[in-house]
């Protein structure tokens, strides 16, 4: 993967964080495995995956709270494997905020200028206008418990940022919240990026947000790095199954690519392509919002019959549960007008088909989701 | 930026890891060492020696073991500190599950309250719990000079004090907190959903209580047993306050070592045992709280 | 459990109120007999108490002897409690947030002292000290009394770190501030409650401890013996008078302790 990216023209750009086939351990258990990840200065890099992935291992990695088993953590061009959390110009906001439950807004924000044994004045004036800039200006004598999830997250974000740190840290920063206020802290931390020019390396589970927020995602599966990317390379490129499945949802096709290059399939109709080596077994990944319903246009490579078994709404679209002859499952994801059309209901089969440049081959041995 | 070969380096131990916790938990562990646990290792070796005309003889042997389960005098001391302590433990856990339970019924500042009349005999002197019993059970006491005020006897009750059921009663009445508290902590970890969801199936409230409650509610009783137990066995301030000669127990017969007698070494064997008496019971109790887990 | 446990089992509730009620008399009743004994106009502490008076604590006043026991009785506790919280405290710490190798072994080993009964622990120390050739003294009793009731401390302010979200210690040691720093700006300040009321329960137990005292104290006596040694002579309402004050003192602190340990 790092050779990838080192190819890419961007690569000229300076590497705030980099993580050198690092390994980490708890017992028996790998968290992470022979990990390589650059995050560019000012970029916002989300780390996503599955719990147990090792996302926020590499968090905590660069934060300092863990040290590698094997491997080299750099930040800003300096060696930091082994250097405690204290001696980097790194912070963090943690998952459920650790806010100081001991100490007022404005003394969790001052905390680190109070470390740092700066004058109190100079002290008390950039934690008014650290506070004026997150909104709580009139929450400044207030403890954490006395305030909301967002108000909290908002303190976090101001603790964390008033000692000017060269990346930030968030770890899960949005899972305590609410649907609604989660969409709106979504461009507010986007916004604040773009404002304070910093590096920014998120943690989340959550692809919508990560796709929302991020200029690349690093999709972890099972401690290494399965992709990365831009969120568009991501969700329309992706690397392996695992990637095509974890993020957007996939449905998987398995075939056989033949000698004279046409690629067979039960139960479905395959148009000739050139693709992977002929004679192997692939599989044909399309999305469920990808499959159309009716009689196919030009360029379709998929053709297939599928029985109706379950119909969800879905509000704006409606999802389709089908089957295969041979059992298969698949889901589609339509239009309303266009499922009413076809007179859907359970048990009844229908026809679907899906664009060229809507389905991507993988190999059928390598892009396996690797059990662990 | 350039990174190379930064991976092939080992990472050092982190001495700044073991620097902190010998930081913190040196001073302690040294004290424990010490006053812990070199005081039980000198006692054990004391055990083995012997005394001849009040003088301690540094001579390895079982001798004063030997004396212990040959005499059935020191037997019938042992069975008699055995025999209290279990009644004594019995008493307590019932009295005091019954007292955290009906405390735990409670909601807000009537709770609070109970709980902390529950929590205050905790506080206040042992010696104080058990001598108040002189003042009720004695010839003179609350129950004898009420009895006759009343003119329901004419000669005070004898059986009241100076024997076991007189430690067993002072006992009790001190170790029922011991018992209280950690049950009551346990019934309020309890979620009430999960009685609900018991009452909900159509279990009745006693039935609830015998499959639900009570054994949620181990992990408090356990400790709370175990507690009682061991510190009865070994109490010496009831049976000497309130003893008399057939409530004699155990620790009063290992001062009597100590101090008139002069058998060090007998003595700290008679120590070791009730030692390896709390072992054993600690030892059981940890079983059951693995089965229960 | 709330009040849908109340209001589901009304009939569990019912019998339990009844005993409950009986214990409570049975707890305090005999409280209540001291209380009203310490104010008997008559020497002989019979049923029913037929005059009041107030001249037992009056003589108190006068009691040299008893004084002196309780001078040294606050002595020996307000050593007790700094070198309990001071030992008690970074090892609870310790225990609690560093996965050592035989971390398991060594809270045992503080726990000891706790099951193990006095008259034992007492009786150890009184044989080292022996051995090593130290005299007795209030200082031995100090000693005694630290092994015994450092587990206290260990178990309370354990129990506390365990229900404390470590992600602000991380939070701490993420904006720059160092691990002694930490545990001073932060641990410790939120292991306030625990600590208060730790020590208020170490000292009320050193202020009443009867059987380590016993083995350990030379020459000089501390409140508890020199109830004891009065008691020698019988239960008189002298002894029901200081047992009211200690109990009145017993009330105080914990009333504090529960206070601090609210937050």
């Amino acid at each position: 993967m790092l050779s990838k990216v080192r190819d890419k023209p961007e690569c000229t750009d300076e590497v705030q964080v980099r993580l050198d086939r690092v390994s980490k351990h708890y017992g028996n258990a790998a968290a992470l495995t022979d990990l390589s990840l650059d995050v560019r200065r000012g970029e916002f890099l989300t780390l996503l995956g599955p719990s147990g992935c090792g996302k926020t291992t590499t968090l905590r990695l660069i934060g300092g709270f863990e040290v590698p088993d094997r491997g080299a953590v750099a930040i800003g061009g300096r060696d930091v494997t082994g250097v405690p959390p204290f001696q980097r110009n790194v912070n963090t906001v943690f998952q459920n905020y650790a806010l100081f439950p001991h100490l007022t807004v404005f003394e969790n924000v001052a905390y680190a200028l109070r470390v740092k044994r700066l004058p109190g004045a100079q002290a008390s004036e950039r934690v008014t206008s650290m506070l004026d800039r997150m909104g709580l200006a009139d929450k400044a004598g207030r403890y954490p418990r006395e305030l909301s999830g967002g108000q909290m997250q908002r303190v976090a974000l101001g603790r964390a940022l008033i000692n000017e740190p060269t990346v930030l840290l968030l770890d899960e920063p949005l899972s305590a919240l609410d649907a609604k206020l989660r969409r709106t802290m979504q461009l507010e931390l986007r916004r604040m990026h773009a404002e304070l020019g910093l590096t920014f390396v998120c943690v989340t589970h959550d692809q919508e947000e990560a796709l929302a927020m991020s200029d690349r995602i690093a999709v972890l599966d099972a401690g290494r790095i399965a992709q990365i990317g831009t969120p568009q390379e991501i969700f329309d490129r992706p690397a392996n199954r695992f990637v095509a499945d974890f993020i957007g949802g996939c449905n998987f096709i398995p075939a056989i690519s033949r000698s004279d290059g046409t690629i067979i399939m039960p139960e479905c109709k395959v148009s000739p392509q050139t693709g992977p080596e002929a004679g192997r077994g692939i599989v044909l990944a399309v999305r469920p919002h990808s499959l159309r319903l009716g009689t196919p246009e030009e360029g379709a490579i998929i053709e297939l019959a599928a029985r109706v078994s379950d119909i969800v709404y879905l509000g704006t679209a409606v999802r389709l549960v089908l089957s295969l002859a041979d059992g298969l499952g698949l889901t589609a994801e339509l239009g309303k007008d266009a499922v009413e059309k076809s007179g859907a209901k359970p048990g009844v089969v229908l026809r679907l088909w899906a664009r060229a440049q809507d389905v991507i081959v993988f190999d059928a041995a390598r892009s396996g989701h690797d059990p662990h | 930026m350039i990174l190379t070969e930064l991976s092939s380096r080992k990472p050092a131990i982190d001495w700044s890891w073991h620097l902190r916790l010998v930081a913190f938990l040196g001073p302690a562990a040294l004290y424990a060492l010490v006053f812990i646990l070199v005081p039980y290792a000198n006692l054990l070796i004391y055990s083995f020696w012997k005394t001849d005309n009040y003088t301690i003889v540094r001579d390895f042997n079982l001798g004063n073991f030997a004396r212990v389960f040959e005499s059935p005098v020191y037997l019938s001391v042992i069975a008699n500190s055995l025999l209290v302590a279990s009644i004594v433990t019995i008493c307590a856990v019932v009295l005091g599950y019954a007292l955290a339970l009906y405390v735990a019924f409670f909601t807000g500042m009537r709770r609070k309250f109970l709980y902390f009349l529950m929590v205050i005999p905790l506080w206040t002197s042992f010696l104080l719990r058990a001598f108040i019993w002189r003042l009720i059970l004695g010839r003179e006491g609350v129950i004898n000079s009420g009895l006759a005020w009343f003119g329901f006897t004419d000669e005070p009750l004898s059986v009241l004090l100076f024997n076991r059921f007189s430690v067993c009663v002072a006992l009790t009445y001190v170790f029922i907190p011991f018992v209280a508290i950690p049950v009551y902590a346990a019934l309020e970890k309890i979620p009430p959903a999960t009685l609900e969801a018991s009452m909900d199936l159509g279990a009745s409230p006693f039935y609830t209580l015998r499959r639900i409650i009570l054994p949620l509610s181990l992990p408090g009783i356990i400790p709370g047993a175990i507690f009682t137990f061991c510190l009865s066995f070994g109490d010496f301030v009831a049976p000497s306050l309130l003893g008399g000669p057939s409530g004699i127990m155990i620790s009063s017969v290992i001062i009597n070592q100590f101090g008139s007698a002069f058998d060090w070494p007998f003595g700290s064997a008679l120590a070791i045992f009730v030692i390896v008496v709390v072992g054993i019971a600690v030892a059981l109790a940890r079983l059951l709280e693995r089965r229960y887990e | 459990m709330n009040d849908e446990l109340a209001r589901w089992s009304r009939g569990l509730r019912r019998s339990s109120q009844l005993l409950g009620v009986a214990i409570f008399f049975f707890l305090y009743a005999p409280i209540a007999l001291l209380v009203a004994y310490s104010f008997s106009g008559s020497r002989s502490l019979t049923f029913p108490i037929r005059s009041f008076t107030f001249s037992w604590y009056v003589s108190l006043a006068d009691n040299a002897e008893l004084l002196h026991s309780i001078l040294n009785s606050l002595s020996v506790a307000a050593a007790v409690v700094p070198l309990t919280l001071i030992l008690g405290v970074p090892a609870a710490y310790a225990l609690s947030r560093f996965a050592f190798i035989g971390s398991g072994t060594v809270n045992h080993i503080f726990t000891l002292p706790l099951m193990i009964p006095g008259i034992i622990t007492g009786l150890s120390i009184l044989l080292l000290l022996k051995s090593l050739g130290i005299g007795l003294s209030l200082w031995a009793v100090v000693l005694g009394h630290t092994v015994a009731w450092l587990p206290v401390v260990v178990g309370q302010v354990a129990a506390r770190l365990r229900r404390m979200d470590r992600y602000v210690e991380e939070a701490s040691l993420d904006l720059g501030a160092g691990y002694a720093e930490t545990f001073l700006r932060v641990v410790l300040p939120n292991l306030k409650g625990a600590i208060i009321g730790s020590a208020l329960l170490v000292f009320t137990l050193s202020f009443d401890e009867v059987a380590i005292t016993f083995l350990l104290t030379g020459t000089e006596n501390t409140l508890p013996m020199q109830i004891w040694a009065m008691l020698r002579r019988g239960v008189t309402p002298e002894i029901c008078a200081v047992a009211t004050l200690t109990v009145v003192m017993s009330g105080i602190l914990i009333a504090v302790g529960v206070r601090a340990d609210k937050d």
